[in-house]
């Protein structure tokens, strides 16, 4: 049975279908790429799964249960967890203070313990700080827990991004153009840290990209997106040589 | 007949209400703020015709002339001191604390050069009522005649104004997407302005409006109604033009009737505890678009 | 390192409250030696107030993120609710247990008033808070100005047109008339039961700030969808920081009203002119700065009564504070400015270190 499953997806926005009939069945443990030209509709297919935007039509299920409309928090205590295309870090806390909001489903004390400092709030938090230490060291970020989230750079808040949704300990992880704005040295780190990720937590994930050296470097499967369409879908080598994936991409000459 | 008296009083008083909600829907659905100024702009504008009418004892027409002129620079001048070097903040709070500092500053400078007494204001409409009924039964006055046909005009004026000029759809694509507009040649900065203008003038209108119904002027005159305008704007829809005239007109019913059959001291808690079910039960107003944050 | 970041909160927190520790010990000696005069003495519960209330509202303000103008009509809920409390049952309870119940009773009531506010408006985006706690503050005050309640053998009386319409009988007692308030509360407060209060209000603050809730909140604060999207349920943490503040805000009114012999509901006590100096005192203070709320909320109270000329012009100093420092501090024009001619970037390219 496949992790993450949708089908039929589709939503319109004032008479546009921006994605129609979106399918997509993605195996746990498997590295999914969804890729396509500019405003092919494919944030959109993310924040259907997520939560932000309700379909018109169709179902999306996680290991089975149908979680088709549900809310944003209820999706990621379900198990999906996203970054974003244009960074949302929470600019004005510490790194180690932004993994340590994701952990909040996860070590649980309440109001009273926090205000009056009970031995429950102390264990608590030295388990989070642990935690959320460990999760920073993935991604060499251990070294700057102090420091506001805002002061880091680029390359380390997407990266922070990453390790923040992965506090929350999902099933399946959302990547939103993990590899914009960076240079290729970067990127290439990039790749064999979400290698790393799904080897080490034995995640399953989809990344929306546009950089084709990360997509054929890393992904096993793709589906190509197209005004909000699927043009094509398959192992990776085979669509990035399909000749309607080239077209699409260079445009009709 | 003292319902339809209520009734028409009401519609007069929600003609003042919308005129002042245009002017916050239309700042709101432009430059994504709460201009807590606006209430104080019309209590400026009220000064400005009793100065010019009463003081120095010129036409009325003169003294409204005037209180638009003045309405309109300070309207610019507030958006471009205060508000302008803000767009762009890194939280929305800033241009919101500076909106209510502006509003404070405006009070009391008022306070200052007026002082806090009431003062009477003389009505500038000079239209004998109508009388209804053999004896007089149903009166309406020229006031409210005026301040009726006044929000008509308004209403439709700008109506056309947005939807039939160049200004008024370079207004429509500035709130819809700065970004686009922009790129598409639109001067951004100018059509804000623009709008903060046009806004200020109408409460100019509204401050005479209201001042010549309810004749008295103290610096806190325009609070209390700019604030249920705001209320008025949101029932209609905020950032709809139709909205905010419908909301008005609606929530100056409200409140007579609520004056009228109710209790005097309770009308403003009414007026609230309507902006609370409207918030409970349909957030986005009468008329209002449901607007998504981008993500 | 990350015992590094919480020696360093600790710290800060030690630091807020020595200086309240110290300010309180000082004021105390020199009002044991009698040098104090009777203006100043007679402004320190209403400080202890204030700073309470400066505190709460930087709660919603700075940590929240969301405005609040009301924090006056909060106040007014509890200095009311607990001074009618006080006046019913005095003489029938000790003082002290007296002035718990009224300081229970006063912000338990202001947090519900709290709750019931933040329901419909803090699920909502947009600055709709702003706005209805505005109008509530002004309704609050004029609905206390309404009411009339008496007591005689047969029990309370209720009425909202006149003290006259209580029919009370003889020897019957009026206990809020109208517009003429509460007269008659009993002074409970002192400036060590004000202190007292102070550090509570930090203590629950600072705490909240530095705990799995605080965290929340914040988050909320700098990314909303961000904080949905790891699990955070936005309308739950919102109103948890804006009710916390209110039931502060109660208890500062329940401090304020037992200070007074007779308590009205004014303009000039409970209106939306004290809802901005609150306002003033966070923002003077840093939004978001809980020490520096005290600061400003001390400097502003006790400025004005020595600069006593100055009275009149107080309020519109209040109002060009407020704008000033809002440009100053948040326009990306004055941001880019401060940075470009700033001492420490001066300094650094002096000695020519690398910026980091």
């Amino acid at each position: 049975m496949a992790l993450l499953e949708a089908k039929n997806l589709s939503i319109s926005f004032g008479g546009l279908r921006a994605v129609d009939e979106f399918n997509i069945s993605i195996e746990k443990g498997q590295l999914y790429g969804l890729i396509g030209p500019n405003g092919a509709g494919k944030t959109t297919v993310f924040n259907l799964l997520t939560g932000v935007y309700k379909p018109t039509e169709g179902i999306v299920t996680l290991n089975g249960i149908d979680i088709t409309a549900k809310k944003t928090i209820d999706l990621n205590k379900a198990g999906i967890a996203r970054t974003f295309q244009n960074i949302r870090l929470f600019k004005d806390l510490s790194v180690l203070d932004n993994v340590k909001a994701a952990l909040h489903n996860h070590y649980v004390y309440s109001t009273f313990d926090g205000i009056f400092r009970t031995p429950k709030f102390r264990k608590c938090e030295k388990a989070m700080n642990e935690r959320a230490m460990e999760l920073l060291k993935v991604f060499d970020l251990d070294e700057k827990a102090d420091i506001l989230a805002s002061n880091l750079p680029y390359g380390k808040q997407r990266k922070l991004e990453i390790a923040r949704a992965l506090a929350t300990e999902p099933k399946i992880l959302l990547l939103d153009e993990p590899a914009a704005g960076m240079n290729p040295n970067e990127t290439l780190e990039l790749m064999e840290t979400i290698r790393f990720i799904r080897d080490k937590f034995d995640m399953t994930i989809l990344l929306i990209e546009h950089d084709m050296k990360l997509v054929s470097g890393i992904c096993e499967e793709l589906t190509v997106l197209n005004f909000g369409r699927i043009l094509t879908k398959g192992k990776t080598s085979e669509v990035l040589n399909n000749p309607e994936v080239i077209k699409a991409y260079l445009g009709d000459e | 007949m003292s319902f339809l008296s209520y009734l028409i009083k009401g519609i007069s008083l929600g003609s003042v209400y919308a005129i002042i909600a245009l002017g916050y829907t239309m700042v709101y659905g432009i430059a994504k703020m709460l201009n807590f100024a606006h209430g104080d702009v019309i209590m400026v504008g009220a000064y400005s015709v009793f100065i010019m009418s009463t003081s120095l004892g010129l036409s009325p027409i003169f003294g409204v002339l005037t209180s638009i002129v003045v309405c309109t620079a300070l309207g610019l001048t507030i958006e471009r001191v205060a508000y302008k070097p803000l767009r762009g903040a890194a939280s929305p709070l800033a241009v919101l604390i500076t909106a209510i500092g502006v509003s404070y500053l405006l009070q009391n400078i008022a306070l200052l050069v007026f002082g806090a007494n009431t003062i009477s204001f003389t009505s500038v409409i000079n239209i004998s009522p109508i009388t209804f009924g053999s004896n007089g039964e149903l009166t309406i006055s020229g006031e409210t005649i005026v301040t009726i046909i006044a929000g008509i005009i308004v209403m439709v004026g700008l109506t056309l104004f947005v939807n039939k000029t160049k200004m008024g759809h370079a207004m429509r694509a500035v709130s819809e997407d700065k970004g686009a507009a922009s790129l598409m040649g639109i001067n951004v900065n100018a059509t804000i302005a623009l709008t903060f203008a046009i806004g200020s003038a109408l409460a100019a209108i509204a401050g005479v409006l209201l001042c010549s119904a309810y004749p008295t002027l103290n610096p806190y005159t325009g609070a209390m109604p700019g604030i249920k305008a705001f209320v008025a704007a949101v029932f209609g829809g905020i950032g709809s033009i139709p909205g905010a005239m419908i909301g008005g007109v609606l929530l100056g019913i409200i409140e007579v009737f609520g004056k009228a059959y109710i209790s005097s001291q309770m009308a403003d808690a009414i007026v609230f505890a309507v902006l609370i079910i409207v918030l409970l039960v349909k957030p986005t107003g009468i008329l209002g678009k449901n607007i998504q944050e981008k993500v | 390192m990350k015992k590094l970041l919480t020696n360093k909160i600790f710290k800060n927190n030690l630091i807020t409250y020595g200086i309240v520790i110290i300010a309180f010990v000082v004021i105390s000696i020199i009002k044991g030696t009698g040098n104090l005069s009777s203006l100043f003495t007679g402004l320190l519960v209403p400080l202890c107030a204030y700073i309470i209330l400066a505190v709460s509202l930087n709660l919603v303000v700075g940590i929240s993120g969301e405005l609040s103008l009301g924090h006056a009509g909060f106040m007014c809920v509890g200095a009311f609710s607990s001074a009618l409390f006080s006046k019913c049952v005095v003489g029938t309870m000790p003082d002290g247990l007296r002035f718990l119940l009224a300081l229970i009773i006063g912000s338990v009531l202001a947090g519900i008033i709290g709750v019931l506010i933040g329901i419909p408006v803090l699920r909502l985006k947009g600055d709709y808070l702003a706005i209805v706690t505005l109008a509530f503050g002004e309704i609050i005050k004029n609905i206390i100005n309404v009411i009339y309640i008496g007591r005689d053998s047969k029990g309370f009386h209720f009425s909202m047109t006149s003290e006259m319409d209580l029919n009370l009988e003889a020897g019957g007692e009026t206990l809020i008339n109208g517009a003429q308030g509460i007269t008659g509360t009993p002074k409970d407060s002192s400036f060590l039961i004000g202190f007292i209060l102070v550090m509570i209000t930090l203590f629950i603050v600072l705490n909240l700030i530095n705990s799995r809730d605080g965290r929340a909140i914040m988050a909320i604060r700098d990314n909303r969808i961000a904080a949905e999207s790891i699990g955070i349920n936005i309308t739950k943490y919102k109103l948890l920081a804006f009710t916390v503040s209110s039931v502060l805000a109660g208890a500062a009114g329940v401090l304020y009203s037992h200070n007074l012999n007779n308590l009205q509901a004014t303009s000039k006590n409970f209106g939306y002119n004290m809802s901005i100096m609150f306002l003033v005192f966070v923002v003077l203070g840093g939004i978001g700065n809980i020490r520096g709320s005290i600061i400003a909320a001390v400097l502003l109270t006790l400025l004005p009564e020595l600069l006593r000329g100055l009275n009149a012009y107080r309020m519109l100093i209040y109002a060009i504070v407020l704008i000033a420092i809002m440009l100053f501090n948040w326009a990306p024009g004055a941001l880019a400015f401060r940075e470009k001619y700033s001492i420490k970037n001066w300094l650094s390219k002096k000695t020519g270190k690398e910026e980091m």
